[in-house]
């Protein structure tokens, strides 16, 4: 399918989907971490009047203008709702939710009066709402290659401040750090990194390669430098395929391309994780439950041992099955395979009988005093 | 530096007020705590406790009034101040594991563009098995339980191998040997002539287990050695007439 591309833009998009992907996955991280998600997503719909105007004022798509108005515009958003957080005591979320659709509606509107000037000045602007990868120049990778070098090398110098700020600002701001600064600096990087995906991905969803990359690392990782690295592993493989699928179909806009991609990672991650994806946690909760049961079963059977008095009572299958119904059958299954239990004849009744093993008195005994509970 | 003031004191609180909004939530506080001291802060809810701690450690921001420490201000003195706070008042589902929690209690000492190297890892390790959890070390935080939680904060602040420990609520959800463990530690460390401030909510467990009281209701109602202070005038003053002395 690269026929119908000459392998020049190929290269430009896929040099600007891994710049993209390592710069936004990176602070994507740390976002999602601090719970700033949605004011990823309200700096980058703000961006739009701040896109708009520097369409205006250099008389057409130069990127560094585009994205020193979009830098601007959504710098003021984020100072915007932490003003209107700290002065009224409307909450973060409603704050945010306005924020978000003031700044838009104000880009839509200046947008549409940028569209209805000339042609050549607007040409390549609507790109800017949903992204379009193939439009990404040569000279643009500069522009994106500083920005993700820029944040990564802030990210490793910082590397602890942001790690303690992340997980607890306030015991860091008892050990005497600059918590506000380090605080400052990675929202500003977050911006940074809506800023450079603009282009790529739109304003509309460019917050999903920030969050969705990062929510699908938490799944697999332990540590905080796996969570990073993963997230930009994710980052660059939903940018490049994304970048790529979009640029090879005609008037496929990327950014709704990216983000599927990173939405299939998501659900991959949550479904299929070991530990934290729900296919695991459900298989565990099954086990757990089946131990129960089998103690449950070995309970009644050294109960009824105790009441006649006798350890090896042979307990017939009729009476587990009148007390623990379709789950006895299994539950002696998991105890035979154990060694608790085993089954005997007791003539000169034909029906099956069950014996606990000096293993099960011991396991039943532990049980009954409240030891032996597997955690 | 500095000039020293009340340098006789651990902690010293001078006219402290701080406002949420338009209520004081403490008002004109005087404080003395004396070095090698265990007190309690106690009070009903709302009274202000978490809030003085946080004063102290300049969390927030006073409207009126000082804080010395050791006679010099915060800043001065911040590694010789260990902070426990409220376990709730983190996310544990955070990405790490329990040695490296432990270690940011010398992200202060360290400094700019230092990562801990092997010595600080032993440290670490020294502190966690002071409060029985050196087993735990590479244990994801996010498997803790309530009362390991809060261990894991006491040796984040042990690892400081501070002078002063300030711990919020630090036996708050936590199981009796739990409460055991860090009880029997904390009164180590006054033992070892350091000063240890915790606010508690337990009233039945005060005298036994501290020797210095500060009773709180926004404004302070009576502080000094236990044996002195905790009597029941003192007590319907900070909470009312809902409570009735408890003598352990």
């Amino acid at each position: 399918m690269w026929d119908l591309l000459s392998s020049h833009t190929v290269q430009t998009v896929l040099m600007g989907a891994v710049f993209l992907g390592l710069i936004s996955g990176a602070l994507g991280a740390f976002a999602v971490l601090r719970g700033q998600s949605l004011l990823g997503d309200a700096v980058s719909h703000a961006a739009l009047p701040g896109v708009a105007l520097g369409f205006l004022v250099a008389g057409g798509r130069e990127l560094g203008a585009v994205l020193i108005g979009a830098t601007l515009s959504g710098g003021l958003a984020a100072l915007s709702v932490m003003l209107i957080v700290s002065r009224t005591r409307l909450k973060p979320d409603a704050a945010l939710g306005v924020v978000l659709s003031v700044y838009f509606a104000l880009g839509v509107v200046l947008l549409s009066h940028v569209q209805s000037q000339s042609g050549a000045a607007s040409a390549g602007l609507s790109g800017f709402l949903f992204g379009q990868a193939a439009a990404t120049l040569r000279s643009d990778l500069w522009i994106m290659g500083g920005l993700a070098g820029f944040a990564l090398a802030l990210i490793a110098a910082l590397w602890k401040e942001a790690k303690i700020v992340s997980f607890d600002p306030d015991y860091a701001r008892a050990l005497g750090l600059p918590v506000a600064r380090v605080q400052a600096a990675l929202t500003v990087m977050v911006a940074l990194a809506i800023v450079a995906g603009l282009q790529m991905v739109g304003v509309i969803l460019m917050v999903a390669l920030l969050i969705a990359p990062a929510a699908a690392a938490r799944q697999w990782t332990r540590s905080l430098a796996g969570m990073v690295g993963l997230s930009m592993g994710f980052a660059v493989v939903a940018g490049v395929t994304g970048a790529l699928i979009s640029a090879s179909a005609r008037g496929l806009a990327t950014g709704p391309v990216i983000v599927l991609v990173a939405t299939a990672i998501v659900l991959l991650s949550l479904a299929f994780a070991p530990e934290r994806g729900l296919l695991d946690r459900a298989l565990a909760r099954r086990a757990r439950t089946r131990s129960l049961r089998a103690d449950q079963v070995l309970g009644t059977i050294h109960a009824l041992a105790r009441s006649h008095d006798d350890p090896a009572y042979k307990a017939e299958l009729g009476m587990l099955r009148a007390r623990h119904a379709a789950a006895t059958g299994p539950a002696l299954a998991r105890l035979t395979a154990r060694g608790l239990v085993r089954e005997v004849a007791h003539p000169p009744e034909t029906t099956p009988h069950w014996q606990m093993t000096p293993e099960g008195q011991a396991r039943a005994e532990a049980l009954r005093e409240g030891r032996g509970r597997d955690d | 530096m500095s000039q020293l003031h009340e340098p006789q004191f651990a902690l010293h609180v001078e006219d402290l007020t701080v406002t949420y909004g338009a209520a004081p939530a403490l008002w004109d506080i005087d404080l003395d705590v004396p070095p090698g001291v265990m007190a309690a802060i106690v009070g009903p809810n709302g009274s202000g406790k978490s809030t003085l701690l946080k004063a102290v450690l300049g969390l927030v921001a006073p409207v009126a009034g000082h804080v010395r420490l050791f006679g010099q201000p915060l800043d001065a003195v911040r590694n010789r101040v260990g902070y426990v706070p409220q376990r709730s008042s983190v996310d544990w589902d955070f990405p790490t594991d329990v040695r490296d929690v432990v270690m940011m209690g010398l992200y202060g000492q360290l400094g700019w563009f230092r990562r801990p190297g092997a010595a600080h890892r032993a440290r670490a390790m020294a502190a966690l098995a002071a409060v029985g959890m050196q087993d735990y070390a590479d244990r994801q935080i996010g498997q803790l339980s309530g009362g390991q939680q809060q261990r894991v904060f006491i040796a984040r602040a042990l690892v400081q191998e501070a002078d002063l420990y300030i711990l919020d609520e630090p036996m708050a959800g936590v199981d009796r040997p739990t409460e055991d463990i860090i009880i029997a530690l904390l009164q180590d460390l006054r033992d070892r002539g350091k000063t240890v401030i915790v606010v508690h909510h337990d009233l039945s467990t005060v005298e036994r287990y501290f020797d210095w009281l500060v009773m709180l209701n926004t404004r302070i109602i009576a502080q000094g050695p236990v044996a002195e202070v905790y009597t029941p005038e003192t007590l319907r003053e900070t909470y009312g007439h809902r409570v009735a002395l408890v003598k352990a």
